[in-house]
């Protein structure tokens, strides 16, 4: 069983690891400020998110696995709601962005 | 099973510190605020990941109130910018 | 396992790296997202010296309260900021500020390195004192017992800093409202953040600072966590700050060091010594008074952020 557990935990947490890799390298690599922010949600919601997954079967309590998912939970809010906020800001002061501003 | 989780800190912390090379570089500020908001979820994840590992809780509640204040600085980053292109909402601050 | 010490070694180098940026950064903005990231690096850096007391001090001051303050003072000066940055120092002065410098580096040096080993610590005594409060987090028992006056004082120390923010009004708006955010687009990220957040914050929150009788956690870090929530509302405009004039408002900003004070006037005339607590009694007493202190602390952060009153009073 605990190999299953194992086993578990290496792919998600390997899994997260990959999307905030790729997320990481949108952010360097991207041309402009709009598609970066594609590339940074990508680790906040499924990077994060699978390496908690993967983490819910070493933690020692059931509290502890609660506040991981409460960690993910907040996280994900955050990502949607900065995401926004930062586009709007960017859309603002950005180039081309005569008349753009809601 | 606690190596490859040190690995992974390992690499959760390498991603932090080229995420931080977009935070120099910038060029706007919207891209210095993102790019802290990806160094503080990877931030996050090397909490948890050292949490686990160790077997410390406390790491964990700090990785939560990192990630309830996740929004705060960006918050006020986007308050601020929309106060600054829109300062005649602002009556009777500028009064001399 | 020579990989720990590697990554201890390779976040310190990521540390110092960002915080000398920090400090060369020309432009206000870049310096503040980057003491923004320097604030999250530290927390985890306090965490693995095992100190998650001042890691969580760290997240909630650090990348939370302090990254709001600088960013709304980094758009306030953004409009002087090319003619400031235009300006060069003389020659003289350049010699000046470098010789103060090294002065200053070479006297910091000289104190780190005449320090006696090992320092005197005074942990193994409070260590051995620890049963005397019935509290089991090591850090509430320095904090609230042992060296309460401190804790005691610190609070009216943040009283003074937010007198210090309240003078600097104009005359017109003494007692007044700091300036107003106008409200947000009610269907906008904004206010469903502010709307979905502070329930959450409350209670961790209140958690953080019930928790730290025996674990990591404290009055000022949830009183923190309490201010950022209050902030947030009024970030979205969907509430406004109470005028500084108010008696309510007054007397929340007072009622941390007063119960304190009481306490320790109590403990004077009671018991041994200015603020002893009675053995039976210490647990309790120390929770009222950080109850007391995380609605006053929560109340002067919050304002200090907030910043000088700037509307007056009537409106």
């Amino acid at each position: 069983m605990s190999v299953v557990l194992d086993l578990i935990t290496i792919a998600a947490v390997s899994a997260g690891v990959v999307f905030f890799l790729a997320g990481t390298v949108g952010l360097l690599r991207f041309p402009d400020t709009l598609t970066r922010l594609h590339a940074l949600t990508k680790a906040d919601n499924l990077g994060l998110g699978l390496v908690v997954l993967g983490l819910l079967p070493q933690v020692g309590s059931l509290r502890d696995g609660l506040k991981m998912i409460c960690v993910w939970l907040l996280v994900l809010l955050a990502g949607a709601t900065v995401s926004q906020l930062v586009a709007q800001a960017a859309r603002r002061d950005g180039p081309g962005s005569d008349g753009a501003a809601p | 099973m606690n190596e490859f989780l040190t690995a992974m800190v390992g690499l959760v912390l390498v991603l932090l510190a080229l995420g931080l090379v977009r935070v120099l570089r910038g060029p706007g500020d919207a891209d210095r605020m993102m790019a802290a908001q990806l160094i503080g979820t990877c931030g996050i994840a090397a909490l948890l990941l050292i949490g686990v590992i160790g077997g410390t809780s406390a790491a964990i509640d700090v990785a939560l109130v990192l990630a309830l204040l996740a929004t705060f600085a960006a918050a006020a980053f986007a308050e601020c910018a929309r106060r600054a292109t829109q300062p005649e909402t602002l009556p009777e601050t500028e009064r001399p | 396992m020579t990989i720990v010490p590697a990554l201890d070694l390779f976040v310190a180098g990521i540390v110092l790296i960002v915080a000398v940026w920090t400090v060369a950064a020309r432009d206000t903005m870049s310096a503040v997202v980057g003491f923004v990231a320097y604030g999250l690096l530290l927390a985890l850096v306090w965490v693995r010296l095992g100190a998650p007391d001042v890691a969580l001090t760290e997240a909630a001051i650090g990348s939370g309260l302090a990254g709001a303050l600088l960013i709304g003072a980094a758009t306030r000066l953004r409009a002087g900021e090319p003619s400031v940055s235009t300006e060069r120092l003389g020659g003289a002065g350049r010699v000046l500020a470098m010789t103060l410098s090294a002065v200053v580096a070479a006297a910091v040096a000289v104190v780190l390195l005449s320090l006696p080993d090992p320092a005197p610590s005074l942990a193994s005594e409070a260590a051995a004192n620890a049963g005397v409060t019935s509290l089991g987090n090591p850090v509430t028992n320095v904090l609230m017992a042992f060296r309460a006056m401190d804790t005691m004082l610190e609070k009216v120390v943040l009283l003074l800093a937010l007198l210090g923010v309240w003078s600097m009004a104009r005359d017109h708006a003494w007692g007044g409202r700091p300036r107003s955010c106008r409200r947000a687009d009610p269907e906008g990220p904004l206010v469903l953040l502010a709307r979905v957040l502070p329930p959450v914050g409350v209670v961790l929150g209140i958690s953080v600072l019930w928790v730290s009788a025996d674990h990591p956690g404290g009055a000022f870090q949830g009183a923190t966590i309490l201010a950022a929530m209050w902030l947030l509302v009024l970030m979205a405009g969907l509430g406004d700050v109470p005028a500084a004039g108010g008696r309510r408002l007054r007397l929340v900003l007072v009622a941390g060091p007063a119960v304190f004070l009481t306490v320790g006037l109590g403990g004077l005339a009671l018991g041994a010594a200015f603020l002893s607590y009675p053995p039976a009694w210490a647990k309790p007493v120390i929770l009222v008074i950080e109850f007391a202190m995380v609605l006053t602390v929560a109340t002067t952060l919050g304002l200090l952020v907030a910043g000088p009153p700037e509307r007056s009073a009537e409106r």
